[in-house]
């Protein structure tokens, strides 16, 4: 039973670290269009 | 976006399926029971791993012989895509461990150099934040970058040079190396799997430094109009980053 907890734990951590930089990256990516937008519509303004 | 929807789709039914073959498909280890099939998953991210930082010393190679900042953007972004594989594979490890060897970790051969390289790689990507001229701070990163390399292949040879705590290599390892068969099918699959997901990620890295040189450029272009008097037209804009030439 002990080892299904230990492979459980190791099932978790692998969609987890992967899961958190997925978002990180999406977010990332997501935050940056926002910039350019921003950016391009005070050129635009300006 | 619809390409983007049948991707993600195919991505998760193939790592469902991996998941499932690993699980239940895989036949029981005779030494281990049910633990070793944390070894399908703790093989996949080593895998990526590997094939991530390969990436990187490629794009610091090619960036030092080209001068590219396309080069720069691909090595970061193989470099994190990397320490997060890594960081999977040190994870697993010592969860494996400790129910098999009795602890969490050792400082074996092994261990260590791998250890040692997640250092190196989290350091690469470090000592960027560190810069804020473009070309300095990949002409710098390239060179840490293939120093970094070179404890990729001492990580690989390790257990070979070295055999101490860490099991004998599965494949490749000489006349005793090797799985059943349908757990080295499995083990394919898993890989495959990882690969899939890990690739996309990278692209979408890839474009994160694009876009961030782009920001950078606009930037530049409002500083300078804001700081021009009214009604004066500015022909020649200086840009420090084509973008073009990152994308």
């Amino acid at each position: 039973m002990k080892d299904f907890q230990f492979l459980f734990s190791a099932w978790i951590a692998v969609w987890a670290v992967f899961f958190v930089y997925e978002v990180t990256v999406a977010r990332r990516l997501s935050k940056l269009r926002g910039e350019i937008d921003r950016l391009k519509q005070q050129l635009r303004e300006g | 976006m619809k390409s983007r929807i049948i991707g993600s789709a195919f991505a998760a039914a193939l790592i469902i399926f991996a998941g499932y073959a690993a699980l239940y498909i895989a036949p029981v280890d005779m030494r281990q029971g049910q633990i070793y099939r944390i070894f399908f998953f703790h093989l996949a991210a080593w895998v990526s791993t590997f094939t991530a930082l390969t990436i990187v010393f490629v794009s610091n190679i090619s960036y030092l012989a080209t001068r590219r900042q396309r080069w720069d953007s691909l090595g970061v972004a193989a470099a994190e895509v990397g320490v997060a594989c890594c960081t999977i594979g040190l994870i697993t490890g010592p969860l494996w461990a400790k129910p098999v060897w009795g602890i969490w970790w050792t400082w074996d051969a092994r261990l260590t150099t791998t250890f040692l390289m997640w250092l190196l790689y989290v350091s690469y990507l470090m000592l960027r934040g560190l810069m804020e001229d473009p070309r300095r701070r990949a002409t710098l990163s390239a060179v840490f970058g293939i120093f970094a390399f070179l404890d990729v292949p001492l990580v690989y040879m390790s257990n070979r040079l070295f055999p101490t705590q860490h099991p004998q290599p599965v494949f490749f390892g000489g006349p005793n190396s090797g799985v059943d068969p349908t757990m080295a099918k499995v083990i394919v699959l898993c890989m495959i799997a990882v690969l899939v997901i890990m690739i996309p990620v990278l692209i979408d890295r890839y474009k994160v430094e694009g876009m961030r040189a782009e920001v950078e450029e606009l930037r530049q272009e409002v500083e300078l109009r804001t700081s021009q008097p009214a009604g004066t037209h500015l022909d020649a804009p200086a840009r420090t980053v084509n973008v073009k030439e990152v994308l």
